[in-house]
């Protein structure tokens, strides 16, 4: 509010003086001038939540400032160098790409094949549609404290599973070879009720004359119609969800911080928790930002490829 | 043998009944057309004999055998969509080959790259490449094979449906309103060019539609169907000429029959029809309203002691090849229609009496409730003319 007053005011004094003078040119920059002023709210918040932070923390990767420090100098790309160098950046960063290649595939698969089972039903569909959107809307600490409660190794609600079905225990969390994957898995628990959603509006949007052309042409099976119709149609769709899921997953830090804290030995370490233990636990803050611009420019790539395919809505022409 | 039988076909959605029991038996290589108004249940009825639809109630027949809850798929026909659902990712070439791979190829062939390992997957695309180029030929789109439906004009989208229904050989071709969404002219022409192409296939069309003109152009015979029932089959000049149902004729034939209301008087029941007394003997009984259609064509001028009908011309419409006079009558609601050859009243301003007569031959006399009546000329009266 305080933004406009103060934007309705500048552009008011500003054009004060012009109007006596030249009232032609007035006339020509009034609708430059409003647009200006009608940006101007938006574009203070941008330049103050995003766009200052992001190169702050540009500059900062360039220092080696540390939390609290009274002083700090410019180190040019030392940090980079270090971090290139650095055995856990690399663990971390493979670890979050690995992380990235299961959640992604699983989390789709597992999202078409609810919408489709959802779709296909005729009855309780919106009571599916919210049971499995409750992860997606649910506060991931909190979920996972109770997944921490799941996992326990000798109380835990899955190995006891296990044991009664005459199955080994297994060690979900301490186990370097599971607790990735296991970590994976939560992540695909949350992830998959959004793509669900997501899936199930590309599912809508289907015109329902291209299946029963399909079923004239001979397409017998569920199977070949998916491959006909369904698989081609929701193409679109399908590159949202991919990159919309992927961008999330390369996020993933809640779990880890509250089940592993990046262990057992580096099994678990990602980007967001290497960069926070950096930032906070060891308050090498000019370290973490250049963690934080690589975490940035793989996010930017994914954001650059979703603009890319939104804007190419007319994907059929 | 008929082709299709279908007997006492019924359906639901809900509570509300769309089709009342319909019984229709369609001739091997007849192009049949189903017309009527929109909602009236055309639509419900080809999909239940295509089979994308379950009938409540009744059986369908195709070649002798019942395909009551035998699969689309598997009753071998083909439809052409009043939308034309071709499959946008797909050029019109993969479009058309569609029915194709689905029936010569197996589900191992058609997955994308493992289906060169099959054997016999080259050979059945060679076949393919040749049928759907034959088609391509036949409708003359070669040069648009390689294009997706979106770069298609809607001509066009409708002649790659309609290369997708014909490139294989189904038992019968269904069409549900396939000329709708075209332009005028268009739909004019494409309605020459399927009458031809029926010709040529020599297969059964099922042909559904909501323009007359359409039905009447191109159909071998019609069916007029109307709330779910069908009123009246035949030839086009029968439905035309000799409509069994107030409704028939006034859907049937452009512009709209002239329904005049009339009564039945004295013992002989002879037609009083705008305060004149008509000699011919109505078979109902005497002091009943009747319906009288005229066609337009059938109305002419007259001089003013032989006329039977007369009013003030209230507008004249100049086609070209013939005239359209509209005249107000006393005591009928409607504008009475004469269609006159070129010139025919040119003499005649608006606003003028103008005065009509028919012969009785062309009078179709409805009852009440919209049935057909018979008449016939009472004795020793000589004929109109
Ligand atoms: N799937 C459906 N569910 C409910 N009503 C339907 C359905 N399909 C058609 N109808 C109704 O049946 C009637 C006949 O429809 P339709 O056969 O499409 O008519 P037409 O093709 O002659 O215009 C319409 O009143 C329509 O609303
Ligand atoms: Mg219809």
């Amino acid at each position: 509010m305080a933004d406009v007053a103060i934007a309705t005011t500048l552009s008011q004094e500003t054009a004060e003086p012009a109007r006596r003078g030249r009232p032609r040119l007035l006339a020509k920059l009034r609708r430059p001038l409003a647009a200006l002023t009608l940006l101007l709210p938006a574009m203070t918040l941008m330049t103050l939540l995003l766009i200052g932070p992001v190169v702050a923390v540009l500059a900062m990767s360039l220092t080696d400032y540390q939390l609290g420090a009274p002083s700090w100098s410019f180190v040019g790309f030392d940090n980079y160098l270090e971090l290139y160098g650095d055995r856990v950046f690399w663990t971390s960063l493979l670890n979050t790409l690995v992380y990235v290649a299961i959640v992604v595939p699983a989390s789709m698969a597992l999202g078409l094949g609810i919408a489709l089972l959802i779709e296909s039903g005729t009855s309780l569909r919106a009571f599916y549609r919210s049971i499995f959107f409750i992860p997606v809307m649910a506060t991931l600490i909190a979920m996972a404290i109770s997944w921490e409660y799941m996992l326990h190794p000798q109380f835990g609600l899955i190995n006891l599973t296990l044991k009664s079905l005459g199955l080994p225990a297994q060690a979900w969390l301490t186990n370097p070879e599971l607790a990735l994957p296991t970590i994976a898995a939560i992540g695909v628990w949350q992830l998959f009720g959004f793509n669900m959603v997501l899936f199930l509006a590309g599912l809508v949007s289907i015109p329902p004359h291209l299946y029963e052309a399909a079923v004239m042409d001979g397409a017998r099976s569920a199977w070949s119609r998916f491959w006909l119709v369904t698989w081609p149609m929701l193409g679109p769709v399908t590159m949202f969800v991919a990159i919309i899921s992927a961008i999330r997953s390369f996020q993933v830090f809640d779990t880890v911080h509250v089940l592993t804290k990046g262990g057992p030995s580096k099994a678990t370490e990602v980007l967001l928790y290497s960069m926070y233990s950096e930032g906070f636990e060891f308050f090498r803050s000019g370290h973490a930002a250049a963690i934080a611009v690589v975490f940035l420019a793989f996010v930017l790539l994914l954001t650059i490829l979703k603009v890319r395919v939104i804007e190419k809505k007319v994907h059929y022409a | 043998m008929a082709m299709f039988e279908l007997t006492g076909v019924r359906k639901s959605f809900e509570r509300t009944e769309v089709l009342k029991g319909v019984d229709l038996d369609i001739a091997d290589g007849e192009f049949i057309s189903l017309v009527g108004p929109s909602g009236c249940g055309k639509s419900t009825l080809l999909r239940i004999i295509a089979g994308l639809e379950d009938q409540t109630d009744g059986s369908v027949r195709i070649g002798g055998d019942v395909v009551d809850g035998i699969r689309p798929a598997d009753r071998n026909l083909a439809m052409v969509f009043q939308s034309y659902a071709l499959y946008p990712h797909l050029t019109v070439f993969n479009n058309i080959a569609v029915p194709l791979r689905m029936r010569r190829l197996s589900a191992l062939q058609r997955l994308p790259l493992v289906r060169w390992l099959v054997p016999g997957t080259r050979s059945a695309e060679c076949g393919i490449h040749a049928d759907v180029e034959k088609v391509a030929e036949l409708l003359g789109m070669r040069d648009l094979l390689h294009r997706k439906p979106a770069q298609l004009s809607g001509g066009q989208r409708q002649r790659v449906a309609v290369g997708r229904a014909i490139v294989r050989e189904p038992r019968g071709f269904l069409l549900d309103e396939p000329l709708s969404n075209l332009d005028a002219k268009l739909r004019v022409h494409m309605r020459t060019e399927i009458a031809q192409l029926h010709r040529r296939l020599a297969a059964t069309f099922i042909y559904v539609t909501h323009d007359q003109a359409e039905a009447m152009t191109m159909s071998d015979r019609i069916a007029v169907m109307m709330d779910g029932n069908i009123i009246q089959i035949g030839s086009p000049d029968d439905v035309y000429d000799d409509p069994q149902d107030l409704r028939v004729a006034e859907f049937i034939g452009s512009p709209k029959i002239n329904i005049l209301e009339g009564a039945t008087v004295g013992e002989d029941r002879a037609l009083v029809l705008a305060g004149h007394r008509i000699p011919i003997s109505v078979s109902e009984q005497a002091g009943r309203s009747i319906s009288v259609g005229i066609r337009p064509e059938a109305m002419r001028l007259a001089s003013s002691e032989g006329a039977l009908v007369s009013g003030r011309l209230a507008h004249k419409e100049n086609l070209g090849a013939e005239v359209l006079l509209h005249v107000d009558v006393d005591g009928q609601s409607a504008p009475v229609i004469v269609r006159l050859d070129h010139g025919g009243a040119r003499s005649i301003r608006i606003g003028e009496m103008i005065d009509l007569t028919f012969a009785m031959e062309d009078l179709r006399l409805f009852d009440k409730a919209g049935r057909r009546v018979g008449a016939k000329a009472a004795q020793k009266e000589l004929a109109y003319g």
